[in-house]
């Protein structure tokens, strides 16, 4: 299995060799998106984590067992319709329809309810108006 | 009798605040509504539209000088490399260059965020923009070094000089292979996954004037939000192709050359664009009026999507390698309806052209002739049409020899 998550963490825990325990004892294929460490040591790390499914909740128990905090990775989809051209080359991409071409007006418009972040619509947008964020609580 | 009008009376009405304007989509409903001939005899003006990825534009700047002078040799904007083998402080910034350090496809497939697109918007836009040069040094251009800070404000000159914009119609993108293609025509998803056109159809300029009756040389258009004319013809232009009873090329034929001052033109005409795995572009905006001189042009204005085809064309092997292929045609209506048949299957369809900015436009202009701020211009010169001898060329397959050096006038 393959899943995002966040991991918070504090001055302590960002001493544990986290990375290379899950590589070596858990065996799985981990990929950092992203990192953000302050000086004081205390941050977030965004992993991917990939394994069989034994490894990857067992990786992950250990993770929780050193006090880092883990969490899904909360992602979303923006739109801007500031930057967006209506071209509508998104919305044949788009599996769900969250963003849809009303064919009268051709105009493209994007529901936010319906998407369901596959991510498939952010390499065909050519204005990059569409675009990925984490959502990153404050530091714990 | 037959209605007639000329440049002249359409001026006059449109001075007078009188002249009747509509957009090429409203004309359709009109003329099923009342016949060509009354429809012909009411109209004066119909105002096209269109709005989508050209790669063949680019702006002339002129920077003025730098104390002391230099003859620049090479010129960045923003990064991006501008042409300079030309005056020694004028260039042409083309909207498909790259940084001279993009990363290109070499991881596939490249994002190409930034390119000449981009610098041309950001131009207009009145962002500021980092100018590089270098020059060799001369008695006349000392200088040999430039590194400032710049915005449109502060050239001599800027104009938009493209030379090929408002295609007459576009292929319809497919990919017959069996993995993902990243083209110029957006992302083709295997086994026909999807079918891509890009083309405002009964909206888009040529498509309402297909023979270039009213189109040519020196015709006043809505240029990247502000004035510009037809220069010429548009390079690969090519007329003599198949074409429907309505006289609509059923495959890219026409094209045009544009100008325009860069300095009155809105950054949201202009916009750059970054197509993932081929590279950037520049959307442009363009509208173009063409006076109903007589019920023929009522027709062809009148035109409609279901009566416009465009070819089907593999992007896998039939496009990059050449090779002749008869996939059929589709027409805009059904491209527009979101779903084409192909070999009996449903394809989904991808829109790279937007036709809601299309419409825009249209509509810009057909307030600006109403608002009497625009006039209709006769062409200066006429471009080559349908029975005009044009021969559609590719590049020779030659071996150069020594003698093709320096154009074969060698000192020995
Ligand atoms: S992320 Fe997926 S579901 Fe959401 S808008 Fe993009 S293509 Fe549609
Ligand atoms: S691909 Fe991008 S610019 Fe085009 S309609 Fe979708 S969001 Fe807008």
């Amino acid at each position: 299995m393959k899943n995002k998550l966040v991991c918070y963490f504090s001055a302590a825990q960002s001493e544990q060799p986290i990375i290379y325990r899950l590589v070596k004892n858990y065996d799985l294929i981990v990929n950092i998106l992203k990192a953000d460490i302050n000086p004081q040591k205390e941050g977030y790390l965004v992993l991917e984590l990939e394994g069989d499914k034994n490894s990857y909740t067992e990786g992950v128990a250990f993770i929780k067992s050193l006090g880092v905090v883990v969490e899904p990775l909360s992602e979303t989809i923006v739109w801007q319709s500031e930057v967006c051209i209506q071209c509508g080359a998104c919305a044949s991409f788009c599996p769900t329809e969250a963003l849809n071409i009303e064919r009268n007006s051709m105009e493209i418009s994007f529901i936010d309810s319906k998407c369901v972040i596959c991510g498939m619509c952010l390499d065909c947008c050519p204005t990059r108006a569409i675009q990925l964020h984490f959502e990153i609580k404050g530091a714990v | 009798m037959a209605v007639k009008k000329s440049y002249e009376e359409i001026n006059e009405k449109i001075k007078r605040g009188e002249a009747v304007v509509v957009t090429a989509e409203e004309v359709i409903e009109i003329a099923a509504e009342k016949g060509y001939a009354k429809a012909a005899k009411e109209i004066d003006v119909v105002t096209t539209g269109t709005f989508g990825a050209m790669c063949s534009s680019g702006a002339f700047i002129n920077f003025g000088h730098s104390n002391p002078r230099i003859k620049m040799k090479k010129v960045w904007l923003n990064g991006v490399e501008a042409y300079s083998g030309i005056a020694a402080v004028d260039a042409y910034i083309g909207a498909a260059q790259l940084p001279d350090n993009d990363p290109e496809n070499k991881v596939f497939p490249g994002r190409f965020s930034y390119g000449g697109g981009h610098v041309i918007h950001d131009l207009v836009a009145r962002k500021e923009i980092r100018l590089e040069a270098v020059g060799y040094g001369t008695d006349c251009y000392p200088n040999q070094k430039v590194d400032t800070i710049i915005t449109l404000d502060d050239v001599n000159d800027a104009f938009l000089f493209n030379p090929r914009n408002a295609y007459q119609n576009y292929n319809c993108a497919i990919n017959l292979g069996d993995k993902v293609l990243y083209t110029y025509m957006g992302i083709l998803k295997p086994k026909v996954g999807n079918a891509s056109y890009s083309s405002a159809g009964q909206l888009s300029p040529l498509m309402n004037d297909p023979y270039y009756r009213t189109i040519g040389v020196g015709t006043r258009i809505f240029l990247g939000g502000g004035i510009g004319y037809v220069a010429w013809n548009g390079t690969q232009h090519h007329p003599n192709v198949s074409r429907g009873e309505n006289g609509v090329p059923q495959t890219g034929a026409g094209t045009l050359s544009l100008i325009g001052d860069l300095k009155q033109m809105d950054p949201n005409w202009l916009v750059g664009l970054s197509f993932i795995g081929y590279g950037a572009t520049m959307a442009v905006g363009i509208g173009i009026p063409i006076p109903i001189l007589d019920e023929e042009m009522l027709r062809y204005t009148a035109v409609k999507d279901e009566d416009i085809f465009c070819p089907l064309v593999d992007y896998n092997e039939g496009y990059p390698y050449s090779k002749p292929m008869d996939l059929g045609l589709v027409n805009y209506k059904d491209l527009k309806s979101g779903k084409i048949l192909f070999n009996g299957k449903e394809v989904v369809t991808t829109s790279q052209s937007s036709y809601p900015r299309a419409r825009r436009i249209a509509e810009i202009l057909k307030e600006w002739i109403q608002r009497g701020q625009f006039e209709l211009t006769r062409p200066v010169a006429n471009i080559p049409s349908a029975d005009d001898d044009i021969i559609f060329k590719s590049i020779p397959e030659r071996k150069p020899g020594v003698t093709y050096f320096n154009g074969g006038n060698r000192r020995d």
